[in-house]
This record gives C-alpha cells, structure tokens and sequence, in this order.
C-alpha cells in the first residue's frame, strides 16, 4: 500500500526509525477508521431505533481510548529514542494531537448512541431526522477526507475540509431552528427534540475535530501553524 | 616569540584531525546553485562579515562562494556532513588555514569591517581576538594556573601577580570551573578529567579577553553531563561573546545555537533561526540531514 508520498518518512538511514514511523502512521490510520465507523453505526443505531447496536458502541468506545494512549506511548518513545525534527517531529507532534481529536470524536459517537438509547425507548415518531441524516453524512465525509489527507499528505485536500467546516456550522444553525419550530408547534416535543439538537450538536463537533485533523496536515506538510488563522491566511500557506 | 604566540592563542590541529577534509559519497541528485544559499544568511549586526568566500587546498575547491553574517553576541552554529567544509570555513575566521600551504582563501573576510586576510593585519593579534576551542582538550602540561595565565601574560595582559591572579580567577569563574580547581590550582592540568580539561581549554581562550571564540566540535570528546557544563557555559558566554560552534550532534546544535548554517559539499545551504531549522527547514537537503536521512 505505500505510495509515493510514503517515502517522505521512510528513507531514512536508520531502517528500525522508518517503521516506528510507518507503525505510527499505521496505528493512528487504524484508530481513525474505527472512529469513523463508531460515529456511522452510533447514525445508524440512532435512525433504525437499534438498542443492540447502541450498547455495542458504547462498549467499543473503551478500544477507542485504549488505542489513544498506545499511539501517544508511541510517540513519546520515538520522541525519547530518535528525538525526531524537522517533517518526522512535525508528524509526531501532529499525531499527538490528533489521537486526541480521534478520542473526542469516539466520545461524540458514544454521546449519539446513548441518546439512540434514550430515543428508542421512547419510542415515537422521529422528528428532525432528516437534519441529522443530513449533517452526519457531511461530517462523516470530512472526517473520512481529512484522515484521507493525512495518509496522502494532501494539504489542499485539508484546506478543502477547513472550508466545508464553515458550512457544517451552517447547516447545524438552520437544523437547530428547524427543531425550535417543532418545539414551539408542540411542547410535548421539547423532550424529544433537545435529545436530536444533542445529536446534531455532537455531528457539529465531529466536523469541528475533522477541521482541526485538516489543519494538523497542513502543519505537517507545510511546517506552518494554521490554527486561529483565517481562510485566506491558510490558502496562503497551502499555495506556497 | 612569534610562534610562541601562535601557539598560545591556537593550538595546532592534532594529527588524527587532517587538515585537508575528503569529502564522503553523499547524495547530489539535488542541484545546489553556487553561492545561492536559502533562508536568512545576513544579519544587521555582524560581527564577521563574509562575502563569496573560497578555499582551495591546491587544485581542490572546499569551499565554494559562501555568502554570510555571524551577529554578534550570538551563537552560530556550523553543521553538514563530514567533508562539508565547515571546519575549513570556521578556521579562515582566523586564518587557521594560514599554517597549511596549499590553502588559499579568497573573497572578502571582514571583522567588525576590517579586513581578515589584510597583508598587514597582525595575525597574533587577530587570535587573541578571535580565540579557539578544539574537539579534544588540549592544556598545557603545566599547572592549571600557569595554562590560564600563558595567554595574558604574552600578551602583556597582567603587570602584577594580582591582576594574574584574578584574571585567572574570572576566567575559570566564567568556565564553570572554578569551585572546583580552586584549592589545586598548581595540579598538573593534564590530571583532570575530560571535561575539566575542555572546560580549563575554554578559561584559557577566554583569558585573553577574546570578542569571539570558536569552537571546533568542542563536546565530541565529553561525556554527557561534561557536555551539559559546556552548552551551559556557551549560553552563558554568548552574552558576551559571539561564538561559533561546529558541531557533529544536531541536538546540540539545536540546544545551543540562535542560528544554524547547514554546509554541503562545500556549499552553504541554508542559513536560518535555529528554531526555524528544526522545525521546517527550507531546503531539502537540510531536512534530509537533520532527520538522518543520510550524513
């Protein structure tokens, strides 16, 4: 599987730090799909009312962190053992930072698949799904893109994820307004609908995580902190 | 008198050290354009100033047009693959290489804007002002008094044994070594340890109140915690000194340096803030280097 850009971490003179990089790359990739597919099944428990798969969730969530602590063991020892620099730092400190928004975005998952829980056992007519539908497939694209970034190094790709967070954030406001209606059509939805606002609420943060990933890319790659820039600073930094 | 002076100021390089470096195989799929090197090489506030400088030993050019400021009261770092030329560059800063004959240096070599290399230029006085620290300790097998008190006596530094005495104080205070010499100053110098000896080495260059002192690998022959003492002392110097170090350990070059130069194949690369080197550096060669890709 490694492609070009792989090389970037794998030509080094020392065979042995090569795959302690590769394995950190690995690790942190393997950790992201399990992530992805948390936040996938917590939708999917949530929109077929699915108890079982909402308790298996939770139950994964205990791997997702034990993952976040391996990766961070890792990378605190090549840290010790190679005291990296240049590109292989800025990847190990990226990684250190990420694993941590991968953690977050697991516990978002384990949020969405108790309210699955709580929702299910009231057990009537869902209302504002369509938004969460809606969000969770966009969130869930940008996290896919974003770990997809980081395997190819693509920092346009990441500068592409910072932008569609924009509009995530969007669409949360105009779900979130949706809902309100609901709410003031019929009281007796309050209940129901701050459960799915928890829902969207918690879709919007993933999307939040996947743009810090975004950025941590563009770190890598380009060496330049983009966090608390604007858009025009980080288009900026990416077409150098 | 004359080589006695030399041979205070600057010790000549021990055999196992040649003079005339051969450079490794080293990857050149990269183009390095002559005299173009990346980054920041010029500073407001040089010490030296360096323009289109080369070495050659006989036919051999080692070092090809380099273009740079060191700032003053700063640590520069040299650092590169062996054969790189930083060695050979570090010592025209003064006029090492004049003990080799088959090495010419041209170009323009400017201390405080005058001339290095000026035919009239008083080669001795040069050194005091530009002292020298070498890879292996190197004392005087006399006292550890009379090796920190050679230099201003020559130099006609101290008229009185009191102001010997303190000289030889402040010096080895400002070396980190005096708490622990001070009941044994007239020991044998050479009974000391490593590190002493390199740290006694740096009391001596300092002595003659030199406004830069350079360093040719200083540590490699330390262990860990004599190296701490050193880099804790080249922070401490560089408030009043410009210091230039070469060094084989990027660690250490990272730790101690406000500047890196990073020399190949007799180019210099890239010049940059040290923190700027370690984290993105510009050039892909250095990036290559500093993270053991070859060197």
């Amino acid at each position: 599987m490694p492609t070009k850009k792989d090389d970037v971490y794998g030509d080094h003179i020392s065979h042995k730090f090569n795959d302690e990089l590769m394995e950190l790359k690995t690790e942190f990739l393997k950790m992201g799909g399990m992530v992805e597919s948390q936040v996938e099944n917590a939708i999917q428990a949530l929109m077929d009312g699915d108890g079982h798969l909402a308790e298996d969730i939770r139950a994964k969530d205990k791997r997702v962190d034990q993952m976040e602590m391996a990766i961070d063991e890792e990378a605190t020892l090549i840290i010790a053992r190679r005291q990296p620099t240049a590109r292989d730092l800025r990847l190990v400190i990226s990684v250190i930072k990420m694993v941590a928004d991968l953690e977050r975005v697991g516990d978002e998952a384990k949020k969405i698949a108790k309210l699955a829980i709580k929702l299910s056992e009231e057990g009537q007519a869902p209302r504002g799904y369509v938004e969460v539908r809606h969000i969770s497939t966009h969130v869930l694209t940008m996290l896919h893109d974003a770990l997809d970034a980081f395997a190819r190094l693509d920092s346009e790709q990441a500068l592409r994820i910072m932008k569609e967070d924009k509009r995530v954030d969007e669409e949360y406001q105009a779900a979130a307004r949706t809902l309100l209606t609901f709410m003031m059509e019929d009281t007796r939805n309050i209940s129901r609908c701050m459960s799915v606002m928890w829902v969207l609420r918690a879709l919007e943060r993933v999307g939040d995580h996947a743009c810090n990933i975004a950025e941590n890319v563009i770190f890598m790659v380009k060496g330049e902190d983009v966090r608390h820039t604007s858009v025009e600073e980080a288009e900026r930094v990416v077409g150098r | 008198m004359n080589s006695m002076n030399q041979s205070i100021a600057n010790e000549v390089p021990s055999e196992d050290e040649s003079p005339v470096p051969v450079a490794e195989s080293q990857p050149t799929d990269t183009v390095i354009e002559e005299g173009k090197t990346v980054g920041k090489p010029f500073s407001d506030n040089a010490k030296f100033s360096l323009r289109d400088v080369e070495v050659f030993y006989g036919q051999s050019r080692a070092i090809k047009k380099i273009s740079l400021d060191i700032a003053r009261n700063q640590v520069m770092a040299f650092i590169g693959p062996s054969g790189c030329g930083k060695s050979t560059f570090l010592r025209c800063l003064n006029r090492m290489n004049d003990s080799i004959d088959i090495c010419k240096v041209k170009g323009s070599l400017q201390l405080d804007g005058q001339d290095i290399y000026d035919s009239k230029r008083d080669v001795v006085e040069l050194r005091a002002r530009v002292g020298m620290v070498f890879q292996k300790p190197n004392p005087f097998p006399k006292s550890i008094y009379d090796n920190v008190a050679y230099g201003p006596r020559i130099h006609g530094l101290a008229n009185r044994k009191a102001d010997l005495d303190e000289i030889v104080e402040s010096s080895l205070r400002k070396a980190g070594l005096w708490e622990e010499v001070k009941d044994r100053l007239e020991a044998t110098a050479t009974g000391m340890s490593g590190g002493q000896q390199q740290r006694l080495c740096i009391a001596r260059a300092i002595a003659v109140n030199p406004e830069v002192v350079l360093m040719d690998e200083p540590c490699s022959a330390l262990d860990p915690i004599a190296t701490a003492k050193v880099e804790e002392l080249i922070a401490e110097l560089s408030e009043s000194y410009t210091i230039v170090i070469v060094t084989h350990s990027m660690q250490q070059a990272a730790r101690v340096s406000h500047r890196t130069a990073y020399f190949h194949l007799g180019h210099l690369v890239e010049v940059n803030e040290t923190n700027k080197v370690f984290t993105s550096p510009e050039h892909e060669l250095t990036e290559s280097y500093i993270t053991g890709r070859f060197g």
